[in-house]
């Protein structure tokens, strides 16, 4: 069971760093002493995560963007292991 | 704070990196660049992994070298930077080398024992861009902790700890474990909590430098081990969503060798108070190397081309039984140094591993260990005791002990 809340909030938990890597030609999280290397539509999604937009528009967000019809499933879920791994908190 | 980088016991960094580093076309990148600042520190705890030889701090780079290597190390990819030592704190330019550090996109960590550290300091590292700060505790027992320390040290940690936490850092404990703490897990952790740490890392002595002079002083028993870890995986059950904790089984007791650096010159360059680069903070003792200085050379010319980050390179210098072995991949053949100072032979399997027709020399480690009935008395890591370090039987390299100090 997911416990994200698409009117919620969600932003990169203190202590975290999300920035691009020109070297790796990717976004990546940046925490205590290591580093995750975020795929592409990951990155997209976190990049929107910016504490203050609701998850919904964020999801409404990325369906314009990339034009796909229903992304809400995936970002949940993909926020619930951000959330798991402590890169997102909820704001 | 001296031993190994917490970012081996972590397998989202790993994970990462093997996505990186594994595939053909991506060239190898130091990910970890580790500045050992300087070897002086106002501890001197008996499990310390720096060099024997301590050196001395005129020999030390100046602020605009270590500037220069950051921007080298960025150049090539690095994006963690450890700032270590010793007591990277004693470094007056300590702020100047974080903000340079910052500015060019590196994840700051200080790793330190918190002495040197006051209010003024801890605002200006924050305001220079500092990411984290990893405080070394030896114990949560204040007489033991001091003891351990050989300086009257518990309350400052202390101290630090809560401004760490203050200042809104992310704050790792570090306590490195063995014989004389491991009992003591439960309380350790009760102590990390109280000081609301956000990740506590368990780092079992690793045998290399001071650690390898003092093993019969330190090695723990299974049955010490056994009990600590059932300890740590309940307060991982119980507490895991306010504190991650880290404990790994040390190699000695686990039949096979950590992934020691992750491979050597894979994602890891260590560079010295003096401006030595290594492929890993203990690798100065090993025979044939060059010990390119960033003082003479790129970085880029030391990551890539240089014999030293070569030497042990991909799998082409492994023997029997690491050559044919299906978990080469995992460990990458286990610690070099630790495979030098134990057989002789830098390109042995790391004999840590069940695997190792050397295996025997840990095992009786080990057994003996545990059969003392008194314990020797530790050799504290000072100038005054480093002769009588590099004269203890398994203190140092083979053939090497009666060298005298160079330099
Ligand atoms: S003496 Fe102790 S505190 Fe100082 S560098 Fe060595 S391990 Fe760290
Ligand atoms: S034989 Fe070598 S490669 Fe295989 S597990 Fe042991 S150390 Fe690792």
């Amino acid at each position: 069971m997911s416990t994200v809340d698409p009117d919620a909030c969600y932003g990169i938990a203190p202590g975290h760093r999300m920035q691009w890597e020109e070297v790796q030609q990717s976004w990546v999280i940046l925490y205590p002493e290591g580093m995750v290397q975020l795929n592409d539509s990951a990155a997209e999604a976190l990049r929107r995560c910016d504490g203050r937009t609701p998850l919904s528009s964020v999801i409404t967000d990325l369906e314009a963007a990339f034009d796909e019809a229903d992304l809400s499933a995936d970002v949940l879920e993909l926020i619930d292991a951000a959330l798991q791994q402590g890169w997102v908190c909820l704001r | 704070m001296a031993h190994p980088p917490f970012f081996l016991h972590r397998s989202s960094f790993t994970a990462a990196c093997d996505t990186m580093t594994d595939s053909p076309q991506e060239p190898l990148r130091p990910l970890w660049l580790l500045a050992e600042l300087t070897y002086s520190c106002p501890l001197q705890c008996p499990y310390c992994s720096n060099p024997l030889r301590l050196g001395e701090r005129a020999r030390e780079l100046a602020t605009d070298d270590w500037l220069r290597v950051l921007g080298e190390a960025r150049k090539l990819g690095a994006i963690q930077l450890g700032l270590s030592g010793g007591e990277p704190l004693l470094r007056k330019d300590l702020e100047v080398i974080v903000g340079e550090a910052r500015r060019l996109g590196f994840y700051t960590n200080l790793l330190t024992s918190g002495m040197g550290m006051d209010e003024a300091r801890i605002a200006a590292l924050k305001d220079a861009g500092l990411d984290h700060i990893q405080v070394s505790f030896q114990a949560d027992d204040p007489d033991l902790n001091n003891r351990l320390a050989g300086s009257d040290s518990f309350r400052k940690k202390v101290e630090v700890a809560r401004r760490v936490k203050a200042h809104g850092y992310p704050m790792v404990l570090n306590i490195v474990m063995h014989r004389h703490n491991l009992d003591r897990m439960r309380e350790i952790l009760d102590m990390a909590l109280a000081l609301e740490a956000d990740y506590v890392e368990l780092a079992n002595t690793q045998y290399y430098g001071w650690a390898l002079a003092n093993r019969d002083y330190l090695l723990p028993t299974r049955d010490q081990l056994q009990r600590a870890e059932a300890v740590a995986h309940d307060y991982q059950a119980r507490f895991g969503d306010r504190m991650k904790i880290y404990f790994v089984v040390p190699d000695y007791f686990e039949g096979r060798p950590k992934p020691c650096m992750n491979g050597w010159g894979r994602i890891f360059l260590s560079v010295a108070p003096d401006g030595t680069a290594l492929p890993c903070h203990a690798a100065a003792d090993l025979p044939g190397l060059m010990l390119p200085n960033v003082r003479d050379h790129s970085l880029e010319w030391i990551w890539n081309d240089s014999p030293d980050f070569n030497y042990f390179r991909g799998e082409s210098w492994m023997q029997q039984p690491c050559a044919g072995c299906d978990e080469r991949a995992t460990c990458f053949g286990g610690c070099r140094c630790q495979a030098y100072l134990l057989t002789g032979d830098a390109a042995a399997a790391d004999p840590a591993c069940s695997k190792s027709a050397s295996h025997d020399v840990i095992l009786e480690a080990v057994e003996r260990a545990a059969g003392l009935r008194s314990l020797p008395q530790p050799i504290m890591r000072n100038k005054r005791n480093v002769a009588r370090a590099l004269r203890h039987p398994v203190g140092s390299p083979p053939g090497r002990a009666d060298t005298p100090l160079s330099d």
